[in-house]
């Protein structure tokens, strides 16, 4: 099932500006740390890597262990460099992927 | 009733939050382990403090999602520029928080996110500039209420 | 929809008509919601809708609300059209008064309801991803809206059980609700600040949690801490005290999705 995203990047922006891009998702972020209620272990299943691509080009990426709170709310920065495609990957334990875009139009 | 002991144990630890011996915990970073953690990301290079703020709040309500802050002050340019960010813990279960790379086309060396801490403890934020050089910043936080360490009901 | 000024008069009939309480009630120019005490980083994560981890359930209902369900095939949509419109004001008049089941029925009830007898599928259980999502869409149509109990006479018997509720001792520790949300709120337990208890942003996200929850689960929590056996989910114990607190937050403003520590 798919993860739930909520990005945000402003729609417009003039070619040279710094622009910052917000981003959020729906995962549990498990540590592995945590026992049921009669003391079992609950596995890890965490987000581990996030990446941003901007028409393509690597613009962002990061490692998330543990200790990023539950629902990753990660902000970051980009030059507006072209009008063209913010792509957002998120990959994690047990084969996690969820994916998403957005468009920006530079000018 | 027939519920094995553990069940009320955790389920009594899960209540108390601060204070509230029973619950049972794994293992802790220690300053020993965050110092081998940033070691694996510097390696031998010096650390030296500055340039790198980490803003963090000084008293946590509640240590499973604190709002957190780390900007540089650098022109990101292709001849300066931070290249990685990293943050650490001393006392969460293991030390490493995020590890964030950046470059000349972030326009601005500042990332946010919402970290866990376990318990009262520092955090320290370093970056890596172009020029190979590390800068480090650290952060007392209090917390009330620590996360990872209590138990889902 | 009744008129505001015959709303008001009801409701300050239906307070006026109350029985005395045996503790000191808050008066109501004091109240304050428990936004009011948290952190700025926590207030601002509630404000901003682009980063209220509470918002990614909102999604997930505003989704829900267009997708066909059950043998009926149809959405929510379908009968309520725009949630916008249709659903504004209702969170913040509800538990409310439903013929079929002879008592109140809270928001996650009424939803239930529709879904089988209306839409003919299967029920939401409290706490799934789905009635989350549903409530706090739901619920969001109403943000900014006062709540608003009803004026319903019917609902009076049903106030005075959740009054005698919160006035109840309960527990090891033996202590009732109003002795800390009406006698000892804005002092210190724990080192947290001791809020009046009003639920004024359900579904709330508790950082707690580190997810979306219902009034009822808080209200678990809260017998849990009292070290008393909670109700199962759905009692009517706790839709009564839903009803007192909704009464006893009467006119102050709903903030769904709320953050919470």
């Amino acid at each position: 099932m798919a993860a739930r995203t909520l990005i945000n990047v402003p729609p417009k922006a003039k070619r040279g500006e710094v622009i910052q891009i917000k981003t959020l998702i729906s995962h549990i972020m498990e540590t592995g740390f945590r026992h049921d209620n009669v003391g079992k272990p609950i596995p890890r299943d965490i987000i581990t890597s996030f990446v941003c691509t901007y028409n393509g080009e690597t613009i962002f990426e990061a490692s998330l262990y543990q200790a990023i709170a539950a629902n990753p709310f990660i902000t970051f920065h980009t030059v507006a460099t072209e009008s063209g495609t913010l792509a957002f990957k998120w990959t994690g334990d047990n084969g996690f992927v969820q994916e998403a875009s957005a468009k920006i139009t530079v000018g | 009733m027939d519920e094995p002991l553990a069940t009320r144990r955790t389920v009594l630890a899960a209540i108390g939050g601060a204070g509230l011996a029973l619950a049972v915990r794994p293992a802790q970073a220690t300053p020993e382990t965050m110092k081998s953690a940033i070691r694996q990301v510097v390696g031998e290079a010096a650390v030296k403090p500055g340039r790198i703020k980490l803003d963090l709040p000084p008293l946590v309500e509640n240590g499973n999602t604190v709002a957190m802050a780390v900007t540089v002050d650098s022109p990101m340019t292709a001849n300066d520029h931070v290249k990685a960010i990293h943050v650490f813990t001393e006392k969460n279960p293991q030390p490493n928080v995020i590890s964030a790379k950046l470059g000349p086309r972030a326009g601005k060396a500042e990332i946010q996110t919402r970290v866990r801490l376990a318990d009262t403890e520092t955090v320290v934020a370093i970056c890596e500039m172009s020029d190979g050089s590390f800068w480090s910043n650290t952060v007392d936080v209090i917390i009330t209420l620590g996360a990872c360490l209590e138990d889902p009901i | 929809m009744r008129p505001r000024a015959r709303l008001a008069v009801a409701i300050a009939a239906l307070a006026a008509a109350a029985l005395p309480s045996s503790g000191a009630e808050i008066p109501l120019n004091e109240r304050r919601s428990a936004y009011e005490d948290m952190s700025r980083d926590n207030k601002s994560m509630q404000d901003d809708d682009t980063s209220n981890p509470g918002m990614l359930a909102v999604l997930d209902g505003e989704a829900l609300w267009s997708a066909p369900a059950g043998a009926s095939g149809k959405s929510c949509a379908d009968c309520h059209g725009d949630a916008k419109a249709s659903m504004k004001g209702v969170a913040a008049r509800y538990p409310a008064f439903n013929d079929n089941a002879n008592r109140p029925v809270n928001l996650e009830q009424r939803i239930n309801l529709s879904q089988e007898q209306d839409q003919k599928a299967p029920t939401f259980a409290y706490e799934s991803k789905e009635m989350l999502a549903l409530t706090a869409y739901v619920a969001m149509q109403s943000r900014g809206e006062p709540i608003a109990p009803p004026a319903d006479p019917r609902l009076q018997l049903f106030i005075e059980k959740g009054r005698a509720a919160f006035n109840q001792r309960q527990g090891q520790l033996n202590l009732s609700c109003a002795q800390c949300h009406d006698d000892n709120w804005g002092k210190h337990l724990a080192g947290n600040t001791v809020p009046q208890a009003h639920p004024t942003g359900y579904p709330i996200y508790r950082l707690e949690w580190q997810s979306l929850g219902s009034l009822q689960r808080r209200l678990r929590n809260c017998m849990i801490g009292l070290r008393a056996e909670p109700y199962a989910y759905g009692a009517p114990e706790y839709v009564d005290m839903e009803v007192y607190l909704m009464w006893r937050a009467r006119g102050m403003t709903l903030e769904t999705p709320a953050v919470r520590p």
